[in-house]
């Protein structure tokens, strides 16, 4: 099958949706498939042979943060060159309500399109405004993703209609055969995410810190991930600091390292999760979950079953549910045993067949993809003969 | 005089132009809920068609073959209006057949049982996904059939008021453990 993917965020910066994008498309071609992606990336980042350029993407305030995306009629050029060179069966829009590439390639493209939707943002007033614009483009998606449950009850609450759910993979095994690391082991507490993002939560784990220390001192918290260490551990009583390591950004390998090694991993996101990769990525790992009882997390842990879960935001609550955890190594490997059965519909391979299969749904029958070439004047009041 | 007549005409133009493209729009929708129609029904019939293939095949009990025997067939020769209450009955049928894992295993014994195993798992699972492909575009087709310009034009021209299909799709658990449906 020839597959078109589009990603609308940069490649050249690391993120979530650039990531699945790129396992999807990895894994596509190692199932034999013809796979192009269409991003925007810096003339100068090396792609791999599969991702096609479509210009550098343009830095400009969006819902809230400086998001950097593609527009204008340059980019709409490209994605109808593409679309013209491709020639593809069917192509998948990532994120196709951002003002982005994803949007641009629903206006100039017909026949079958799939788009996964990721975020599961609060209705914005801009997405109100932008209702009757955004609604002829994607009348055109023939099969709409969601990421999660929740990701598709707010889908279904903004723009009306149905998708199906379909998680973000994970190479179960990439993980799961990772080799522990002896100083990262023992009485180790792990935190994964950017320091200076409250969202992520790391302010909520330090203000719970002492009491854990308290009950449990030989703990050590374990930080990967970027930001000001220095403002992180500034709450902290300062005999306690030195029981927080911070491991800066860390490679793919090493992350997988640390997720087996950690006695517990927690995840105390305050919100604008839809999903909850890190949390796949712990459970593959084996690493006894505790996160906040967000939707998203809450569902890809199994409603508590495949890992723990705190009152989100409450510090408190997170504090005694870690002590729990750590002083009861039975219950963690109950835990460690049901995420790793639990995680295995994540792993790519059903992941994969799952999209395969919206693939092949909404191809059966229909023609390839096209550039959508408007109807002329003369077709449209019946004059034209074809 | 002749200016107003001039915008007249400008304004006609303009609005014959957002009509016809409204109409293009809904054409499209339409053609879409056609492929997505179609590729429902061939969902059902191979969901259908490997159910039949399972109960002629001896590899279940004789009670289950019979009960699956007749749904299947059932939803096969299903009148138009009898169509949604009879796949229904299939879903029902099979999550009756296969509620446990240990029936699923069973079958995966017999000689090319895992073949069919997966051929059912794969169908159980993409009903409801064509289903709700379909029900999607339905709605946005009555969406933009609701709006005032396209009844007051009739933009719709003749085609059928969409209908969304309605059944039970909800897969045997033995077949799909996965999150969400």
């Amino acid at each position: 099958m020839k597959i078109g993917i589009v990603c609308p965020y940069s490649w050249d910066v690391p993120g979530g949706v650039q990531f699945h994008i790129r396992d999807l498309a990895e894994h596509l071609i190692r199932l034999g498939h013809d796979v192009s992606v269409l991003a925007p990336a810096d003339d100068e980042t090396p792609l791999p042979p599969y991702v096609v350029s479509a210009g550098r993407a343009v830095p400009v305030p969006y819902n809230g943060s400086v998001a950097r995306l593609n527009f204008g009629f340059l980019s709409a050029a490209r994605v109808r060159r593409w679309l013209n060179e491709g020639t593809f069966d069917v192509i998948h829009i990532h994120e196709p309500t951002s003002p982005s590439l994803g949007l641009l390639t629903c206006w100039a493209a017909q026949g079958p399109i799939v788009a996964t939707f990721h975020t599961s943002n609060p209705r914005s007033r801009a997405m109100i405004a932008a209702y009757p614009i955004l609604q002829p483009a994607l009348e055109k998606i023939s099969a709409r993703i969601a990421v999660s449950e929740y990701a598709r009850r707010t889908l279904v609450e903004h723009l009306g209609g149905d998708a199906v759910v379909i998680p973000n993979g994970v190479d179960v095994d990439f993980f799961a055969g990772a080799e522990p690391k002896a100083e990262w082991q023992g009485g180790t507490l792990g935190f994964i995410g950017r320091i200076d993002e409250p969202r992520k939560g790391l302010p909520v784990l330090m203000k719970a810190l002492p009491a854990i220390l308290a009950a449990r001192p030989e703990t050590r918290l374990l930080v990967a991930g970027r930001g000001d260490e220095e403002e992180a551990v500034a709450s902290l009583p300062r005999e306690m600091r030195p029981r927080v390591e911070f491991l800066g950004m860390v490679s793919d390998e090493d992350k997988a390292r640390l997720l087996r090694s950690v006695d517990v991993y927690v995840a105390p996101n305050t919100g604008g999760e839809s999903f909850g990769i890190i949390l796949v990525e712990a459970l593959s790992a084996g690493a006894p979950v505790l996160a906040s009882d967000l939707d998203a997390f809450a569902q890809v842990l199994d409603q508590g079953a495949a890992g723990d879960l705190f009152a989100n935001e409450d510090a408190d609550a997170l504090a005694s549910a870690a002590i729990r955890l750590l002083g009861d190594p039975e219950r963690r490997a109950g835990l460690r045993e049901r995420g790793s059965a639990h995680v295995r519909r994540f792993d790519w391979t059903t992941v994969g067949a799952d999209i395969l299969g919206v693939y092949e749904t909404v191809t059966e029958g229909a023609a390839s993809v096209d550039t959508d070439e408007r109807t002329g004047l003369r077709a449209r009041f019946g004059l034209a003969r074809d | 005089m002749i200016e107003i007549l001039i915008w007249t005409v400008v304004a006609l133009f303009a609005i014959g132009l957002y009509l016809s493209w409204t109409a293009g729009r809904l054409d499209r929708l339409h053609a879409r809920i056609d492929a997505a129609r179609a590729a429902l029904d061939a969902q059902l019939l191979r969901r259908a068609s490997v159910t039949q293939e399972l109960a002629t095949s001896g590899v279940l009990d004789p009670a289950a073959s019979i009960v699956l025997y007749e749904a299947a067939h059932a939803a096969r020769q299903a009148e138009e209006d009898q169509r949604e209450v009879a796949e229904s009955e299939l879903s029902t049928a099979l999550r009756a057949v296969f509620g446990e894992v240990a029936q699923v295993e069973a079958v995966k014994e017999f000689p090319g049982g895992e073949d069919a195993a997966r051929e059912l798992a794969a169908a159980v699972r993409r009903v409801p996904m064509a289903r709700r492909f379909h029900n999607d575009a339905v709605r946005a087709a009555r969406a933009l059939r609701r709006h005032r310009t396209v009844r007051l034009f009739r933009l719709a021209g003749h085609a059928p008021f969409p209908l969304a299909f309605e059944m039970d799709d909800a897969p045997p658990v033995a077949l799909a453990d996965r999150p969400g449906s």
